[in-house]
């Protein structure tokens, strides 16, 4: 369970109220009419998929209804900041050297089902 | 390979059981391989399996950095079903229906494949026109389908809520009695079994570090045991697809995500098929222990710590209870979570990759167990042939630079 604080209320409110809505800072092409079939599918379809610091964008559907990005561990699933819609991530996989990387929770009993 | 049999039963039982021989080796790595398969799940085995008993190609090493089948071949809610829309995906699903109904006989391995049937179950009335049209699709390209309505529904499964004051009523559902469950972990050891016994080397605890490249061409893997070479090398790695392929210094389409599933405490035999939703979406069936085995949708976000949130699970067991309102009180035993690699069109990825003699085959998302022997057959006859088999030629990476997508988001039976 997340508790996540939403940039744009200045509080903390538990996940349920929010939806994660994909990668944060996408830029769609000025001309999509000049775009190669190739240029177009990677906006369309191709996203960063790292393993390890993620930013993305979140939705506060069921309170202010705005979007903001988070920058998330995809793997500790530590958040390590929120922050509002056209500001930059102070936090990066690059500024996080070495990477925080948590020992990945294995579920042996879960084999068994 | 000792094979097994009633009759060893009984020879066995003679010496306590002690005597049996190891189901498959822990080999040292060789410097060289023809095939090196990353990834020890029941895809990449299979693969391994076909290789080396139909394609002749024997000289092969599975590379698994944890141990066999721990991902999420031991993670799923094992259900087995064919009925999909396109005629792409029911190609290829088909052709693994036709392999589970042999695959105990050829792996002389009991994989307890159980035809109990699936229903998909409808709750409004775009769901039984999308029902009628899939289980037609479905006819039409040789795969058993029925569609039901809320009586036959209630007749095959007595202990639903049937009626018609349910929030969702059930409407009817969609009916494939060759589907069914299978036992997963059976899956992975068996054709392990079986490609070592045609002389592949599993090499567990061996984790890929990087890929070997010279001049677009791959020629071998680095690994934390050191480098192994090859001039093919085929990637099955589900959730942590995205981080081989920017080893190879290429992008996939995929999203890894959470998804979750639970099992009861065992209770008697209540429930003797499969019941999926959609609509209030959540699965259920019961394994031959007693319990039941419960899954639904993926976590919204990006992840690859193999655990969810609990929101998700509480959405589910609403869903559960809103069709079984008998479960209402059956306690939960144990609750996981594994990484499915989920592609924009709900279809799996097999295919070439930018680098020569690399291949990928992925983004299975949640309904992979099903495809085990299909997807490790035509990925084994691509491999050996150097050339994408014709059920697999319309999965390529590149359809989402052509645009022709394969959208199974309605056939998938989890929301993406």
């Amino acid at each position: 369970m997340f508790y996540i604080y939403c940039p744009y209320c200045g509080e903390h409110r538990e996940e349920e109220e929010f939806h994660p809505k994909g990668q944060a800072h996408i830029e769609r092409p000025k001309e999509p009419e000049a775009c190669s079939d190739e240029e177009w599918g990677n906006y369309l379809f191709f996203r960063d998929n790292p393993r390890g610091v993620h930013h993305e964008m979140w939705v506060h559907a069921v309170g202010c209804r705005k979007f903001f990005n988070m920058t998330r561990h995809t793997v500790s699933y530590e958040i390590l900041e929120t922050y509002k819609m056209g500001e930059q991530p102070s936090i990066t996989a690059d500024s996080q050297n070495p990477p925080r990387e948590t020992v990945p929770v294995s579920h042996p009993e879960g084999v068994r089902a | 390979m000792q094979r097994y049999s009633g009759f060893g039963l009984v020879k066995h039982a003679l010496s306590h059981h002690e005597n049996w021989q190891r189901q498959w080796r822990n080999p040292t790595p060789k410097k060289q391989y023809d095939v090196i398969i990353v990834g020890g799940g029941g895809h990449g085995l299979a693969t391994a399996y076909y290789l080396a008993k139909e394609f002749g190609i024997k000289n092969v090493a599975v590379i698994e950095k944890g141990w066999l089948g721990g991902g999420n071949t031991a993670r799923n809610t094992t259900i087995v079903r064919s009925n999909y829309l396109w005629d792409e995906s029911a190609a290829l699903y088909e052709h693994s229906m036709k392999l589970w109904e042999g695959l105990s006989q050829d792996l002389n391995y009991n994989v307890m494949f159980s035809q109990r049937g699936v229903l998909n179950v409808g709750h409004t009335l775009q769901d039984m026109r999308d029902i009628q049209r899939r289980v037609n699709a479905n006819r039409l390209n040789g795969i058993d389908g029925e569609v039901l309505d809320a009586k036959g529904v209630q007749e095959l499964v007595p202990i639903m809520d049937c009626s018609k004051n349910a929030r969702y009523p059930v409407m009817g559902a969609s009916w494939q009695p060759r589907a069914g469950v299978a036992r997963h972990d059976a899956v992975a050891w068996g054709y392990a079994r079986g490609a070592d016994a045609h002389g592949v080397d599993i090499l567990q605890q061996t984790e890929v570090t990087g890929f070997k490249i010279r001049d677009g061409q791959i020629y071998g893997v680095h690994t934390n045991r050191g480098d192994i070479e090859a001039k093919t090398v085929g990637c099955v790695a589900a959730g942590n697809s995205s981080v081989l392929a920017k080893m190879g210094g290429f992008k996939l389409p995929l999203e890894s995500h959470p998804l979750q599933a639970l099992v009861s405490e065992p209770i008697k035999p209540i429930l003797d098929t499969v019941v999926m939703s959609n609509h209030v979406h959540g699965y259920i069936s019961q394994s031959d222990k007693g319990d039941l085995v419960i899954g639904a949708g993926i976590d919204g976000y990006n992840g690859y710590g193999q655990r969810g949130s609990y929101p998700t699970v509480e959405h589910t067991l609403q869903a559960i209870v809103e069709m079984f309102p008998i479960f209402s009180r059956v306690r939960m035993n144990r609750q996981w979570g594994g990484i499915v690699d989920t592609c924009p069109d709900a279809c799996p990825i097999m295919s070439k990759t930018p680098v020569k003699g690399l291949y990928f085959n992925c983004g299975w998302g949640t309904g992979g167990f099903k495809a085990t022997p299909g997807s490790g057959h035509v990925f084994a006859a691509s491999l050996a042939k150097g050339e994408m088999h014709p059920i697999a030629e319309p999965f390529s990476m590149f359809r989402f630079h052509s645009g022709a997508l394969i959208d199974e988001h309605g056939a998938a039976g989890v929301a993406h």
